[in-house]
């Protein structure tokens, strides 16, 4: 379990802004991302739980041990912290072979126990082939491997990933999510992984916490953080479409529906309990949810198509308004003749944030 | 004519124990003004600077009034090996030791800043102490530029002057330096001597700069 309650502040540089790194977190056994756009302080906080930075106050607790604590005065040195890191440009010692590099890492170990360690790991991460190269002389993927093989061969009571996804195709960002799951099942400590990818999040994540500007802005299981995205600010950073800003101006409980002003259109949603009538919120709906239609009807706002994007599963379709639409082939197909388009908001469909 | 090489040998020999003791001090010069913070860094990195800036002169008459033979440190100096420092060959290291020092101290300095900090991260977070990360891989991982810019410092090192002629004098086949000869040979008409021996210093000068070159064109990899 690492518990984690830290501020730090950054006066603004010639080509910095200001930044405050607020943090509270808590993380026991599997995965944990720290999700955000680049700058939000998600690699500073592993920095801070490593010991490379130290913040102004707050205490950081991995399992009964105080790494830092500032009002105490107590600030581990890296060395001593046991926490295991796999940087993001990996930082294998590009002068040592693989084998090298994990048994620079057995050190800690009693003398008889590291050649024994290393070759178990080399063995476990399908690195033993290789043992004899440098980094530069094995691919990527190797790469990555061993540097997890490194960070884990102490037996660190923490692991902290950062990005180890990025730059890497497909099949190894399979490879990979596939190893770290084995490391969740073999390893009984908590790992936090930094991520701005939102696929990485759901195929690893036990919990997510989203950051935003140095502060955690929402936590809970990825699913249910994409489900209810805390304020638009969240939503904006999972990526979701179809945010609108809106006013409740007609509430009925009795019927369960309410209406929505949004620019120049009105719609119908359900009741939402707990809000106000002339409350401003922002109404937010699944691409996927909404429904295409040639004719007038309820909750159906004219709209201009903008662009047709082929994905790989769907069809997406920008619309004016801002208002996207994806749909499968076979529904894009029986509609693509439509000579005007309007958007159906269903409206058991419509959240609002 | 037969030209005496002794100059060459003593400026060789010279040059080459100040580079071996200038690697030290820059070492740990440069690991204190890159990789620690303390109260007396910047005074540090001025001190080690201003050999550079000041003239040669000025800095040889500050050492003989440091380690002259009236100084604490020349008496001292001149009671255990029983003869003074200065006007000797070892004075005339000390003389291009201080040439070439600070050079390389920037040098190394530059060149254990250009480590990715990663590396040293990555080796504390592995348990390593200060020491171990230090020898292990901050040095290695920097060791092309260190022995490109140790080869520039001995190349320094054979050319002083001025700081030589200071505390080391001109006393031939004794403390007399490739640098100091040639001026004693123009001085004195022996343009012989002085052309060949501005020839051999520049082959060497020119031969280190190649060797230093390819040095820092192959990149470490990673």
């Amino acid at each position: 379990m690492i518990q984690v309650r830290i501020a730090k502040r950054f006066a603004p540089g010639q080509e910095s802004a200001e930044f405050s790194l607020n943090v509270e977190l808590q993380a026991a056994a599997g995965v944990t991302v720290l999700f955000g756009a680049s700058g939000s302080g998600k690699t500073l906080t592993l920095d801070c739980i490593a010991g490379f930075v130290t913040p102004d106050s707050g205490r950081i607790l991995l399992d009964d041990e105080i790494l830092f604590d500032a009002a105490a005065k107590v600030n581990l040195r890296p060395q001593d912290r046991n926490c295991g890191y796999v940087f993001q440009n990996y930082a294998l010692f590009p002068h040592m072979t693989l084998r090298e590099n994990l048994a620079f890492a057995a050190e800690r170990k009693p003398r008889l126990e590291r050649h024994r360690r290393v070759s178990e790991m080399l063995e476990k991460f399908q690195l033993t082939s290789l043992s004899g190269r440098r980094p530069h002389e094995v691919s990527g993927g190797e790469q990555q491997r061993c540097s997890i093989a490194r960070a884990l061969i102490g037996e660190p009571k923490l692991l902290l990933l950062d990005e180890p996804a990025r730059g890497l195709d497909a099949p190894l960002r399979a490879a990979l999510y596939l190893t770290l799951r084995q490391i969740r099942a073999d390893f009984n400590v908590p790992i936090l992984l930094v991520t701005h990818d939102l696929e990485e999040c759901f195929e690893l994540g036990d919990e997510m916490l989203v950051m935003r500007e140095g502060r955690i802005a929402q936590s809970g299981a990825p699913k249910d953080v994409f489900a209810q995205p805390a304020n638009v600010d969240v939503a904006r950073i999972l990526g979701v479409r179809n945010l609108f800003e809106a006013q409740i101006t007609a509430l009925d409980p009795g019927r369960n529906t309410s209406r929505l002003k949004i620019a120049d259109f009105e719609l119908t949603g359900p009741y939402y309990p707990g809000r106000f009538l002339g409350d401003g919120v922002w109404v937010s709906i699944s691409a996927a949810d909404l429904r295409l239609s040639s004719h007038n009807g309820q909750n159906r706002v004219p709209v201009k198509l903008v662009r047709v994007i082929e994905m790989p599963q769907a069809i997406r379709l920008e619309f004016s308004r801002d208002i996207t639409v994806e749909m499968t082939r076979a529904e894009f197909e029986r509609q693509k003749d439509n000579k005007e388009w309007l958007v159906e908001f269903p409206s058991e469909s419509i959240r609002i944030l | 004519m037969s030209i005496d090489w002794f100059p060459l040998w003593l400026s060789l020999r010279v040059a080459a124990i100040a580079t071996v003791v200038s690697l030290a001090i820059s070492l740990a010069v440069a690991y204190l003004l890159s990789y620690r913070q303390w109260r007396g860094r910047e005074l540090l990195d001025a001190l080690t600077t201003l050999p550079l800036v000041l003239p040669p002169t000025v800095l040889g008459y500050y050492l003989l009034v440091v380690i002259g033979r009236e100084s604490p440190i020349g008496r001292v100096y001149e009671s255990i090996f029983g003869s003074p420092l200065v006007f000797t060959w070892q004075a005339a290291t000390i003389a291009a030791l201080f040439h070439s020092t600070p050079l390389l101290i920037k040098f190394t300095r530059a060149a254990f800043e250009s480590i990715d900090p990663s590396y040293p991260r990555a080796a504390r977070n592995l348990g390593a102490s200060e020491w171990k990360v230090f020898w292990r891989v901050t040095v290695p991982l920097a060791r092309r530029s260190i022995f490109a810019a140790a080869a520039l410092a001995f190349a320094r090192s054979l050319g002083d002057f001025g700081i030589t002629i200071m505390i080391a004098g001109n006393i031939p086949g004794r403390t007399q330096t490739i640098a100091v000869a040639i001026y004693d040979a123009v001085e004195s008409g022996n343009g012989t001597l002085a052309r060949t021996l501005s020839l051999v210093i520049s082959a060497v000068a020119i031969a280190i700069l190649y060797l230093t070159n390819r040095l820092e064109r192959r990149r470490p990899a990673g």
